[in-house]
């Protein structure tokens, strides 16, 4: 094993993995659970319309391939006259899926708050926007936590579908490293350690999340 | 904690205010096939407390519901002294009209629903105090969030009412560390703080051990003996009897007997609520 390999390549691929993946998958994620939020009330709205448009939404984003959702986004719509840099293109469809599978969650949560909580707001004199705001998200929220942490989980991994579309995240940077010194196991797998690594990170920062909104929450 | 006049209430200030608070109607409300109120008549005088009583699913919580928005019955009316005075019916109309009439109707509906929340306060039976907020912040969410009372008000006025019954030192506290009775009574105390002219009661010790029914009834008993309206579903008739005015005895969607708490319990004139009565007294009989 090239050992001097490892040790060279450790650092252009830490580094694309922070300057890359990291950002592209916090940037897709925020703008994501936004679009989420929104879809997720889309499907609780009473407008027959308004909920179809959000089950639709969700309907196809679940329905196809994350692939094919990028090759629209970077090379498809080009020939409509929209043309995106990779890095938008990226972002626009990362955010779009977290938005399609968020919005399930979200959804879910909303709806696992008891209905008292509602009729309690209503009866404090809050409107439903606002008791939606004050009262049935902040629960909702502590209940998405950890199914929002695995989406957040499997898009760090899936920015590295972004290489397709030629973003310089972690990913693209190993195969550039393994084409040139042809060490395809070697460089690969320092890579999937480095995925690794930062997952795991994550799933540490997720249960210190929990605990800290475990405090109020009956048990 | 004593009553504030209604003085800022819109109305005629210059009449005598009369005495009636509350009249509702002919509500019937049906879930579904499920015809559960059947024309349901109410009244309520200021500063009187009217026990609801009824078989389980004889529709005391949905009488109640009807009172501030909560449930919206098919027809009949509710009306407050000083406003507002909603028509279920025009309501229901209303919605088989054409595309503006239920337009209209449905913003009048929404504003009627409102008006009536806003003249009452309800405490429910599962307490329904927000989880993640302390008891403090339960109390002054209403007064600080709808009502624009500035903070250090409202938390003054929250820390007077908590202390009336007894917990002062739960303040900080989340709604998960206080026993079944305490919960209960910050709900009563979140109530108070809004400063109703009506106060709800949907059978608010019915889901406490029975060790802790006392303390909840105890400031039940306190709030009448000061003059606040209520109306109160229970199965307590020990209570109903000591502390309500009236007593209404709801089966099959009608009020079938109403009187005295004297006279409805020692001398029910109706067979349904003596053998109800007698359930309820003797239940192994
Ligand atoms: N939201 C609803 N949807 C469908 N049916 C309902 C709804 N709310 C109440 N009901 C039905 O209406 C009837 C009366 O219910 P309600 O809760 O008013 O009775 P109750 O007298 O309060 O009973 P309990 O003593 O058990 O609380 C019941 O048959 C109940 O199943
Ligand atoms: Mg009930």
């Amino acid at each position: 094993m090239d050992w001097q390999l490892v040790a060279d390549s450790f650092w252009p691929l830490l580094r694309g993995g922070l300057v890359g993946t990291i950002p592209l998958a916090l940037a897709s994620f925020a703008i994501g659970l936004v679009l989420a939020l929104v879809v997720a009330l889309l499907r609780l709205s009473p407008n027959r319309m308004l909920s179809w448009i959000g089950r639709a939404y969700v309907s196809l984003i679940r329905g196809t391939p994350l692939l094919v959702q990028l090759f629209i986004i970077f090379y498809g719509l080009p020939q409509l006259g929209v043309r995106f840099d990779p890095w938008p293109a990226a972002i626009i469809a990362f955010s779009m899926n977290v938005g399609g599978y968020a919005a399930e969650v979200i959804r879910a949560a909303i709806l696992s708050v008891p209905k008292g909580q509602w009729e309690a707001g209503w009866t404090v004199g809050m409107s439903p926007v606002r008791t939606l705001r004050r009262i049935v998200l902040p629960q909702a929220a502590r209940v998405s936590v950890p199914p929002l942490s695995n989406t957040f989980i499997s898009l760090v991994k899936d920015t590295s579908l972004a290489t397709v579309i030629l973003v310089t995240e972690m990913f693209r940077k190993a195969q550039e490293i393994a084409a040139f010194s042809n060490e395809f196991m070697v460089v690969y797998t320092e890579a999937a350690l480095i995925y690794w690594m930062f997952c795991t990170v994550l799933a540490t920062g997720q249960n210190a999340i929990e605990k800290r909104l475990d405090r109020y929450v009956a048990h | 904690m004593s009553r504030t006049e209604p003085s800022d209430r819109p109305g005629p200030s210059d009449r005598p205010v009369p005495d009636t608070l509350l009249t509702a109607r002919g509500i019937e409300k049906s879930f579904g096939e499920n015809h559960v109120l059947r024309g349901v008549d109410l009244e309520v005088r200021r500063g009187e407390v009217v026990a609801l009583i009824g078989a389980s699913g004889s529709g005391k919580t949905t009488v109640l519901r009807s009172l501030n928005g909560l449930e919206t019955p098919d027809a009949g009316m509710v009306e407050f002294n000083g406003g507002p005075a909603v028509d279920f019916g025009a309501q229901a109309a209303a919605a088989t009209g054409g595309w503006g009439v239920r337009r209209e109707g449905a913003r009048q509906a929404k504003a009627d629903r409102a008006a009536l929340r806003d003249r009452s306060a309800m405490v429910f039976q599962h307490h329904n105090l927000f989880p993640h907020r302390t008891v403090l912040d339960n109390v002054i969410e209403g007064p600080t969030q709808v009502k624009r009372i500035p903070r250090a008000t409202a938390v003054g006025r929250a820390e007077e009412l908590l202390a009336r019954v007894g917990l002062a030192d739960k303040r900080d506290a989340y709604p998960h560390e206080l026993s079944g009775g305490q919960q209960q009574r910050v709900g009563i105390v979140r109530a108070l703080a809004l400063e109703p002219d009506l106060l709800l009661f949907d059978e608010p010790t019915s889901a406490l051990d029975p060790e802790l029914v006392g303390e909840v009834l105890s400031v039940m008993k306190e709030l009448a003996d000061e003059g606040w309206t209520m109306v109160v579903v229970t199965h307590e008739l020990q209570f109903a009897r000591q502390v309500a005015d009236e007593v209404l005895f709801l089966d099959g969607g009608v009020v079938v007997e109403r009187g005295a708490p004297a006279q409805i319990f020692s001398d029910p004139a109706e067979e349904r609520t003596r053998r109800f009565l007698d359930r309820i007294l003797h239940p192994l009989d």
